[in-house]
């Protein structure tokens, strides 16, 4: 053989022993997708390339924090943000990067809400996507315990005390999550070693996530499937191309928070070091969880023999929980929100909602401030327990193109296309 | 794995010969397995959850021994148990009366007041408000101390009485009462 052809050889040399070039060949060259992706596509894959950089910096992290309630607050404000090289530009992109992924994330699941990703052949995918979010505010959750500020001091004894409205064995779990009788230095050790654990399970569940999506591929704007070969171009190079892209703007609004305004999204008590003696004038989650906690607060009435605690605890979760149900709970066959008239504006108005529930989250749940609250923790439920069999019941959708293609190449007036597709 | 083949093999001549019986015998070995297997993995759960449980070290420290003499009456002071602020009145007649008074009114958690003071002229308590866990205020002079004269919790707005009782707000419960024993007029220990 020639000199050129022997790294061809080897390739296939080892691709018979372990496929991984046919793997890659498969999965990302010849990968059909459908072609008319929009950018709201492009989140899912920014969201994987955020985990590693999460993990990235994580574990550098790691090497210069002492997860010890004496030594933890120091290490990170002495230590890595003034001492250790760089320790600084590792702190603010891991700190920033969980807002980050967050809101990656949250633009993803509303863009699945808005085409229906969610409806068969796709559940089994929309369900792993729910657990993702699971364990990032389990991992989030907990490294935000790990400064040892009074935010996270207090944060950590508002979050574990929500188990203790679990009826009977409350407390018990309570003192085993704790490790002692308040959250102390064995709850902070056993944060720690979660939270470097939880992203390793996290890529674990990554994994079965793209599984399940080139099972059927992705859906698209159309919400129809694809029928004719044009339908589909390969992903590379036109959605690698395209993902880089997006990767790259995503990039620059991430430097911008962190060279700018790194604690823009912070709470100025977490500069503060924990003290188990004094609970801050307010407690406020960062802003991802925001709308869990407005949901949380709004319940302040017993029902029947429920404690109010129980109810506000069981609404917060079930806001969740109830997501996957989706795939049942919306009745309609049509996917995409742009043959849904009505849905189509239910849809924003459940994106508001979702806003105030916000914003009331950052406020203290008193005055006309708590029925703002109560009337969007409603509404919440509403939404998807009352509004979404409904209107799939009566809505009359707009008729579907006959496949994407015909949709997509033979438009017949441009100008009306760009009057529906501005807001998606 | 040969057990298998084997029955398969044998499976269909020998089904008059008793090759029925085989397949039963086969079936509670592995449901016996099973289940034996599966029992012991549970046990084997048990250290690992237990080990998160409040270790030897932590609950060596779970029991405090105060001196009551240095409190004047009408003082509160806050104590460190258990890594929690245990809460300690030397209550005045006022104080006292006032909260047997209330003993009548419509309370949240109905308790009395003499079961949650074994002497009445002090109080002792956990300072954690049983809503979500925070210090309610009133310790210091100066700090609110809610509509009923005891304390406030600042974080969701609950009022507590002269006796540690919920009165008003998203607390379920009375601040709870730690087991406590006087060793004399002037220590008491806790825990």
């Amino acid at each position: 053989m020639t000199v050129s052809e022997w790294p061809k050889q080897a390739v296939s040399w080892f691709d018979e022993r372990l496929p991984v070039f046919t793997f890659m060949q498969h999965e990302l060259n010849e990968y059909p997708t459908p072609r008319n992706l929009s950018y709201w596509w492009n989140f899912g894959s920014l969201a994987g390339i955020v985990l590693v950089v999460m993990i990235a910096t994580g574990i550098v992290l790691a090497m210069h924090y002492t997860p010890h309630v004496d030594m933890a607050y120091d290490s990170i404000e002495q230590r890595i943000m003034r001492d250790v090289n760089y320790g600084w530009l590792m702190r603010y992109v891991h700190l920033n990067g969980a807002s980050m992924f967050f809101l990656l994330v949250y633009i993803h699941l509303f863009r699945g809400l808005y085409y229906g990703s969610y409806k068969a052949p796709r559940e089994v995918l929309w369900w792993l996507g729910i657990i993702l979010l699971l364990l990032m505010m389990m991992t989030a959750f907990m490294g935000y315990v790990l400064p040892w500020g009074q935010m996270s001091f207090w944060a950590a004894t508002v979050i574990t005390n929500l188990f203790s409205a679990i009826p009977l064995i409350g407390d018990q779990i309570v003192t085993w999550l704790w490790g002692g009788f308040a959250v102390g230095n064995p709850t902070l050790n056993r944060f720690y070693s979660l939270h470097y654990l939880m992203p390793f399970v996290i890529v674990g569940v990554v994994m079965l996530h793209l599984v399940a999506l080139h099972m059927h591929g992705s859906n698209n704007p159309l919400g129809i499937d694809r029928k004719e070969e044009r339908d589909s171009i390969p992903f590379h190079p036109y959605y690698t191309i395209k993902d880089a892209l997006g990767l790259g703007v995503f990039f620059i609004v991430f430097a911008v928070f962190v060279f700018f305004a790194p604690n823009f999204l912070g709470e100025a008590e977490n500069y503060v070091r924990a003290n188990p003696f004094q609970t801050p004038a307010e407690i406020v989650p960062d802003w991802y969880f925001l709308p869990y906690y407005a949901i949380l607060r709004s319940i302040t009435f017993d029902i029947w023999f429920i404690p109010a605690k129980l109810i506000g605890v069981t609404a917060m979760f079930g806001s969740l929980m109830l997501l996957f149900a989706l795939p049942w709970l919306d009745t309609s066959k049509v996917r995409s929100a742009r043959f849904r008239p009505i849905y189509k504006q239910v849809y924003w108005v459940f994106v508001v909602d979702c806003l105030v529930l916000g914003w009331v989250g950052a406020n203290r749940p008193e005055g006309h401030i708590l029925i703002i609250g109560q009337v969007a923790t409603a509404y919440y439920f509403l939404h998807f327990l009352v509004l979404m069999p409904l209107i799939g019941w009566f809505e009359k959708p707009r008729p579907l193109p006959d496949s994407i293609s015909k949709a997509v190449l033979e438009r017949p007036a441009p100008p009306a296309e760009a009057g529906t597709g501005g807001a998606e | 794995m040969s057990d298998t083949v084997e029955s398969s093999a044998s499976g269909a001549p020998g089904a008059a010969d008793g090759g029925e019986e085989g397949e039963t015998r086969r079936d509670f070995l592995l449901l016996a397995t099973t289940a034996f297997g599966a029992v012991g993995a549970a046990f084997a759960i048990w250290p690992f959850v237990d080990s998160m449980n409040p270790s030897a070290d932590v609950l060596a420290l779970s029991s405090i021994e105060v001196d009551l003499s240095p409190i004047a009456k009408g003082q509160r002071i806050t104590v460190k148990w258990r890594g929690a602020p245990v809460f300690i009145e030397h209550r005045t007649q006022a104080q006292i009366d006032a909260a047997r008074k209330d003993d009548k009114a419509d309370l949240i958690d109905p308790q009395l007041d003499k079961d949650r003071a074994k002497r009445p002229e002090w109080l002792i308590m956990v300072g954690i408000c049983t809503h979500l866990g925070c210090i309610p205020l009133g310790q210091k002079s100066g700090q609110p101390k809610g509509e009923w004269g005891g304390w406030f919790c600042p974080c969701h707005g609950s009022h507590y009485d002269t006796s540690g009782r919920i009165r008003k707000g998203p607390a379920p419960k009375n601040l709870p009462i730690p087991e406590y024993e006087f060793l004399s007029d002037t220590v008491v220990r806790i825990g």
